[in-house]
């Protein structure tokens, strides 16, 4: 008996320990683990170190101020052929993420509008939905990316039936508003054009903004304080329009449309986007689109028709029921997936090389790369790039996640 | 009461009369049409312009479909068959078909050989898919690899056999050792199976003409079969590498931990094309100078690492999902930690995360397109570079686009109603 509540004895650490017992056994493991890491890195290092290519040109950043020598057909921000590697790499990220941006705004507008119409009563819309969710989700972006583009870089009219004759008759086709353009060079569009006062209608848009948020504030704290509902949406929607409607009539029109015309050879004034921007766009926002769609239909799916019932059953109009019962439940099982589709299009905007969109994949990746050859330098680059935009933006997922997550134990 | 009331009345009716028929707007065809169709006026608008799409689709596509030609040599015959009637020039399908689906490069007397290993493809996958079918035929499945390789690749059969003979001595060596400790089977499970293969490689070297049939270089392979070959060989592999980096980014070793969430992480946030770019001109600088991979080998190697690390999140998603008393059970029971996960863990966690799993494998298929962006001539790679740019054919694009569709559909939307109909198999509540 007296064994039993014996203190064990003090034993000294023995040997044998680090593999029989289970106290020491984890350090045992963690010490060959990193034996085993430190030595294959240490083997890959070292056989980049006795390289032949690298030992003869090192590993160098110098080359990204060296002179680019290369054009670039998007220019968001001023570019030369005789600016620097760097300067086409940086603009390179601003077309991946102006292609990214206006495929995620796309893509959601499409994603919602076939998720919510495949789950309606209608047989025909949903099977057409069903459909397009199907067709999309199976065949790979590529694809769907060269046929966009084949599409709009030959079956759309070319420029010259544009033109108009030297006998003064109308050309063969005319402009689509007086705005729109398509032609196989790419579709032209209308641009918003500044003047120096322009940034005041901006910033007075920007401070109504900020001023709706105030305004709904506003009154949810009317609501709770006091229990008195303070009108919304239409101070919302007059808040929105009206101060930079009055701004810009003020300043005698500080922002301006440009739209295009038709010169002698070819398209004056407005913005072109070329096949390739409209090939990446289109197809991502339809083939994410797809995607979208499952997870909206999960989504909605996801709140049991007992919670529709018991918010009919406390009062609440379908409005409201919409508002304050479903859409918080559905937003938390669509939001995660949704993020995570953004990510996919930034990632998949990289496929722009297939049809010659100069994003950074294009222009570090594509150009850059084979021009100086220093393919270790720009790979890593390239991908520090995603890595970063990839990290942040699941940072501020998961703080919503944890913001919006059902508080439990 | 009524017995009174019914003595004094001439007549009553002893039987129930049978319901009338429900008025005809009530039922049938007719009914359908009114609740899914014509319900409101919004879902008649919706109606029509759904119908106005499907006719507009449909007269775009019935006549390219039945008028379109699939004899020809060139895309001027094409034109003159057709005549203008709108048909498409499908005489391109005909002609290119065996490079669609093999490539350029690959011989075309040798070509019976992967359509022998694709059509060995059915009996040896579905016993890991159906699980009612007999546990033997799973031997099918643990040999189709090597025969799978050896029709593709050719060469000599001594590869191959010692591949397997390798493989099995490791398992036995294995099972042998593992009272001992797991880690310790599995150290003797690779050495023997090491061992096995080095004396594999020593006789072939010098015996390659034993068994031996013409051999095909990797370089040389290409079509729909490249995407084939990549699809399959990337997900089988990396299926156990993410369980493996699943478990390793639960564990509680730090050291251990920190790798599997590095690389986890650092793979899922950059695109695939950057990997690839890796495995094209960046990954040689990392190999013993002289060491020349193919460039398939090192595709294969990027892009399991690619979808190991999607696959493993899954497989997390499925650890997760387990009640924390399974765990503790299998600790309760006794069972050190390779036996608790792999009796009690693992096959509740994998049946959970399959149809993620699945969904990953159908976006890696998918995905094997990529390699075309680095000069791999795989369906698209096929279509954009020699197929559209010979002289005979330049112009097609719809026909071969269309092509390329049916046949990656056909693939994905199989494997994805597979997924669908084993979720509906593994679902154990009672809806």
């Amino acid at each position: 008996m007296t064994t039993m509540t014996d203190p064990p004895k003090a034993e000294g650490f023995r040997i044998g320990q680090l593999i029989n017992d289970k106290r020491y056994r984890s350090y045992t493991f963690q010490f060959i683990a990193l034996v085993l890491l430190i030595l294959s890195f240490g083997w890959l290092i070292n056989n980049a170190m006795n390289n032949p290519i690298l030992q003869r040109v090192g590993i160098d950043f110098g080359f990204l101020s060296d002179p680019a020598g290369y054009d670039i057909n998007q220019q968001p921000i001023e570019y030369t052929s005789q600016s620097s590697h760097l300067r086409a790499a940086i603009i390179g990220a601003i077309n991946t993420l102006i292609v990214a941006f206006l495929a995620c705004v796309t893509a959601t507008i499409f994603g919602v509008i076939a998720g919510v119409l495949r789950l309606s009563n209608n047989w025909i819309i949903s099977k057409l939905m069903a459909v397009y969710v199907e067709m999309f989700r199976n065949i790979p972006v590529l694809i769907w990316i060269i046929i966009i583009f084949t599409v709009a870089a030959n079956t759309f009219p070319p420029i010259a039936e544009f033109r108009i004759p030297r006998d003064g008759s109308d050309a063969e086709r005319g402009l689509l508003f007086g705005m729109f353009a398509a032609t196989n060079q790419g579709v032209f569009i209308p641009r918003l054009v500044f003047e120096s006062a322009g940034w005041l209608v901006i910033g007075t848009f920007l401070a109504s903004i900020v001023g709706v948020f105030g305004l709904r504030r506003y009154a949810r704290h009317k609501l709770y304080s006091e229990g008195r509902i303070v009108p919304v949406l239409w101070p919302s929607i007059a808040l929105l329009i009206v101060p930079t409607v009055l701004m810009q009539l003020l300043l005698g029109s500080p922002v301006g449309v440009e739209n295009p015309e038709m010169g002698r050879f070819r398209f004056e004034g407005g913005f072109l986007m070329r096949p390739s921007l409209i090939a990446l766009w289109f197809a991502l926002s339809i083939y994410t689109g797809a995607f979208i769609a499952e997870n909206v239909r999960a989504g909605i799916l996801a709140v049991s028709k007992g919670q529709t019932e018991a918010a009919a059953a406390l009062g609440l109009r379908p409005g409201r029921v919409m508002s304050l019962v479903v859409l918080p439940q559905a937003l938390r099982v669509i939001i995660p997936p949704l993020i995570s589709q953004y990510l996919n299009i930034t990632k998949n905007t990289s496929l722009a090389i297939a049809v010659g969109y100069m994003d950074l994949t294009g222009t570090l990746g594509g150009i850059t790369l084979n021009q100086t050859g220093r393919a270790l330098e720009c790979v890593l680059l390239l991908m520090a790039f995603y890595l970063t935009f990839s990290l942040a933006i699941s940072a501020i997922m998961n703080v919503y996640n944890n913001s919006v997550a059902l508080k439990e134990r | 009461m009524s017995d009174a009331h019914a003595h004094s009345i001439a007549f009553v009716r002893e039987t129930e009369l049978p319901p009338a028929p429900p008025p005809t707007a009530e039922t049938g065809a007719v009914k359908w049409v009114r609740e899914n169709l014509f319900s409101s006026i919004f879902n008649t608008i919706m109606t029509i312009l759904g119908l106005l799409i499907v006719l507009y689709l449909l007269s775009g596509l019935i006549p390219w479909i039945v008028n379109g030609t699939w004899e020809g040599a060139s895309i001027r015959d094409c034109r003159e068959t057709l005549q203008g009637s709108g048909g498409g020039c499908f005489a391109v399908l005909a002609e290119r078909w065996p490079q669609l689906l093999f490539g350029f490069q690959y011989p075309d007397y040798l070509r019976w050989r992967p359509s022998l290993a694709f059509a060995l493809l059915f009996l040896a996958v579905p016993p890991v898919l159906f699980f009612k079918l007999p546990r033997w035929m799973l031997v099918i499945t643990a040999l189709y690899p090597f025969v799978a390789y050896w029709l593709i690749w050719g060469g000599t059969a001594i590869t191959p056999i010692f591949a397997l003979i390798g493989v099995i001595a490791g398992y036995f060596a294995f099972t042998r050792v593992e009272r001992q400790g797991f880690v310790l089977g599995l150290l003797a499970g690779v050495i023997v199976a090491a061992i096995m293969w080095w004396i594999g490689g020593y006789i072939a070297a010098e015996e390659p003409g034993w068994l031996r049939i013409e051999a095909v270089p990797s370089r040389e392979m290409g079509g729909f079969m490249l995407n084939m070959i990549l699809g399959i060989v990337c997900v089988s592999l990396s299926i156990p590498i993410g369980i493996v980096l699943a478990l390793g980014r639960q564990s509680r070793l730090p050291v251990v931990k920190g790798f599997c969430v590095v690389f986890i992480e650092f793979v899922r946030g950059v695109p695939l094309i950057t990997l690839l770019f890796v495995a094209n001109v960046v990954l040689a600088y990392f190999l013993p100078p002289g060491t020349n991979f193919d460039l398939i080998v090192r595709v294969i190697i990027m892009i399991t690492m690619f979808s190991s690390a999607y696959i493993a999140e899954v497989i997390r998603g499925g650890l997760a999902a387990l009640p924390k008393g399974q765990y503790e059970a299998g600790d309760s029971l006794g069972l050190d930690y390779a036996q608790s996960m792999r009796l009690i863990v693992l096959p509740q966690a994998l049946k959970i995360s399959i149809p993620g799993i699945v969904n990953v494998a159908v976006g890696l298929f998918k995905d094997t397109t990529l390699v075309s962006v680095i000069s791999m001539f795989d369906l698209v790679g096929m279509i954009r570079g020699p197929i559209l740019s010979s002289t005979a054919w330049t112009g097609v694009y719809w026909e071969l686009w269309a092509a390329a569709c049916v046949l990656f559909f056909v693939v994905c939307y199989g494997i994805s109603q597979y997924s669908q109909w084993l979720e509906r198999q593994l679902r154990t509540d009672h809806r």
